[in-house]
């Protein structure tokens, strides 16, 4: 489980980090320039630095463009993390936060509240996620895990299934019974990084960067974790507490990126399988790496959905689904073995 | 223990199970009542004098309008939509040999979902929607068929099974959304209700039309019912017992997602009522067997018509989509399957 870091593959994983940086400034460039229409790089990068408000494209760029590539990056970062610790957490390869319903009852929360009350700024969106993904967590991992005499990683698996469908169930109910608005909301329930207003993030990324650095500092932890329950109890380590605090890391990250742009599934999934082939099974490399590669990811799947069907536009969700369930498919050929 | 019924006549023999018979007539009894309570409440409701008046005029208007145009198809089409669903769960649940297999879960609903979706809102408007229950077919066997080919690997290991199921269904899904956002508003909303599941709007040709389309099924099942037990035992079994298994499996598999596909072309991607009915069936019965079958078709027909009569009358004047109620009391049920199986 955990390698030896020897200076060849630190090295290797910096290098592989640093790579993936790159990607990221690369893509993140891309998103700025492509849309509808194209603006040159040069022309992105003086709207960035020297921005001239009385130019259309300059506006463009610093209003939609660059809100939706900030969001793209988080929920991306966000994702990826709160899936690769999932998948320690249960030691269940398929663990993500779409597939376990964490998104789904985050998003019937929002849906709920927000059309009992009429209000649906981003800051009260959030806090309703928070509680809709804590409540899903808590059903599937009751349900998955209850019965501890015949455990299985199967079980798990179809726990998620169900508490997805009864979610999913209830919001469509409610989208049947509030009609007004049904095109807007489903296109946010199908996932999408658009039409977030810039202060979206500003109120979300306290608690992002939060759950980011707890996840850092717990890194060591995580890694004994994944040794298994015994291993660690053995090691001395309270994992009632360390497991509470990754459930409560996974449920704020989820529950951002659900908040920010809607359910987007299998990100969390395949992410952290790709990075764990890269990196060293050391979680003081592999969570950076889950964030970075993450926000690649998402970044690049918001760029496929704009431009693959222009001028119309996919929803992200939809575009991650195609990518990632023939992904999903393949590990479960593979077996359900941890991997 | 178990009592049995002899039945003879000329040249036809043959065993019944009582307790089998006895469930099957309070079910049908059961049926009926509730039957005859999706004709008589909703926004008017009529008295049980008003409602024989209404069944027996001539004449379509007023009560025998409601009666006869309004509430007797939609009946009808949630029995025969939830019997069918019901069975086609029973058969796929035989043939994994697993409690937790049913058509949504295998990938049947979804390929027929998308397609049907499809079907609805770029290709109805030239051809019309007589074809609608064959290209559901398509869809179903398509989704199906991607299931079982995928997980076969020297056999289908009903982990894997469900499992690919899972992910060819997120595929599904996915497109369907994608084929709803890429139409205009008024059709999305049909579609959408539509795919949630709902008889609502039923007219007189779509019950003739899939009663129609079940019928085959209904000759297909009386011909293989009796091996539909025997396959419920060990494989080598019943090779032993004469049966040839692998085919054997693929008859019940198409038959299977046969009827879901016709079931789902008419009142659209109903969850739960295939992996519900045969348990509840199972329970009641207590062994398997030919009445199986009927007990599920019944169960099935019970709890669509039911979940119709909520949507319809609870929350008046809303008339929601039946597949809401029948999500709201499966998903739990499923989750306590989960509590309680040992695999």
């Amino acid at each position: 489980m955990i390698m030896a870091c020897s200076h060849a593959s630190r090295f290797r994983s910096a290098l592989i980090l640093v790579l993936g940086i790159v990607s990221l400034i690369a893509l993140t460039a891309l998103s700025l320039a492509i849309d509808k229409t194209f603006i040159s790089f040069r022309e992105v990068a003086q709207a960035l630095w020297q921005p001239d408000m009385s130019d259309i494209n300059h506006i463009l760029i610093n209003t939609t463009r660059l809100a939706r590539t900030l969001v793209a990056l988080v929920v991306g970062a966000c994702l990826a993390v709160a899936g690769g610790l999932m998948q320690a957490m249960t030691r269940n390869p398929v663990a993500s936060p779409g597939l376990f319903g964490i998104n789904a009852g985050a998003v019937f929360f929002v849906v709920f509240f927000s059309a009992a009350s009429g209000v649906s700024t981003t800051g009260h969106m959030m806090q309703l996620a928070f509680l809709g993904a804590a409540v899903a967590g808590l059903l599937v991992s009751g349900f998955g895990m209850m019965n501890r005499a015949h455990f299985s990683q199967l079980r798990l698996v179809l726990a998620g299934v169900a508490v997805t469908a009864l979610f999913t169930s209830f919001t469509q109910a409610l989208l049947v019974v509030n009609q007004e608005g049904l095109d807007n909301i489903l296109f946010w329930i199908a996932g999408s990084v658009t039409g977030r207003e810039g202060d979206a993030i500003g109120v979300v990324y306290p608690y992002i960067l939060a759950a980011f650095a707890v996840s850092l500092l717990l890194a060591r932890h995580i890694n004994i974790l994944v040794a298994g329950e015994v291993v660690a109890r053995g090691l001395g380590q309270n994992t009632v507490v360390i497991r509470a605090l990754i459930s409560l890391i996974v449920i704020i990250l989820a529950g951002s990126a659900v908040a920010l742009a809607g359910n987007i599934a299998f990100i969390g999934l395949i992410v952290p399988h790709l990075v764990r082939h890269l990196l060293p099974h050391d979680f003081r490399w592999l969570l950076p790496g889950y964030a970075l590669f993450g926000a690649v990811l998402l970044l690049l799947s918001d760029i496929l959905a704009r431009t693959l069907l222009n001028p119309q536009e996919m929803p992200i969700g939809v575009v991650t689904a195609l990518a990632g369930a023939p992904f999903f498919i393949y590990l479960a050929r593979k077996g359900m073995r941890n991997g | 223990m178990d009592k049995w019924v002899l039945v003879r006549a000329n040249g036809y023999s043959r065993q019944l199970h009582l307790q089998s018979l006895v469930v099957i007539l309070v079910l049908s009894f059961i049926a009926l009542l509730i039957g005859w309570l999706s004709l008589a409440i909703g926004k008017y409701n009529l008295s049980i004098p008003q409602l024989f008046t209404a069944l027996g005029s001539g004449q379509i208007a007023g009560d025998a309008f409601i009666v006869q145009i309004l509430r007797m198809p939609r009946m009808l089409l949630a029995l025969l939509v939830g019997g069918a669903l019901g069975v086609s769960g029973l058969l796929l649940q035989t043939i994994v040999r697993n409690p937790l297999a049913s058509p949504d879960i295998m990938g049947v609903t979804g390929g027929a979902s998308a397609a049907a979706v499809w079907f609805l809102t770029v290709a109805a408007s030239s051809s019309g929607a007589f074809w609608l229950p064959l290209v559901a077919m398509a869809g179903g066997v398509a989704g199906g068929g991607l299931v079982y080919l995928l997980a076969w690997s020297s056999g289908a290991s009903s982990t894997r099974l469900i499992l690919i199921g899972i992910g060819v269904s997120a595929i599904m899904t996915a497109l369907t959304t994608m084929l709803l956002l890429f139409t205009p508003m008024s059709s999305v909303m049909s579609a959408y209700v539509w795919l949630t599941g709902s008889v609502y709007g039923a007219r007189w040709y779509e019950v003739t039309n899939l009663a129609m389309w079940l019928f085959p099924a209904v000759l297909a099942l009386l011909w293989v019912g009796r091996s539909v037990l025997v396959n419920e035992l060990d494989e080598s079994l019943s090779v032993g017992l004469g049966v040839n298994a692998e085919f054997m499996r693929r008859t019940l598999l198409v038959l299977s997602v046969y009827i879901a596909g016709a079931a789902i072309a008419y009142a659209g991607a109903l969850s739960f009522v295939g992996l519900m009915s045969p348990h509840l069936a199972r329970r009641l019965t207590g062994r398997p067997g030919p009445e199986l079958i009927v007990v599920t078709a019944l169960v099935g027909s019970i709890l669509v018509m039911v979940a119709d009569l909520i949507g319809r009358v609870v929350f008046l004047p809303l008339d929601l989509p039946a597949g809401i109620f029948v999500s709201a009391i499966g998903a739990p049920y499923f989750l306590y399957l989960l509590l309680r199986s040992r695999t």
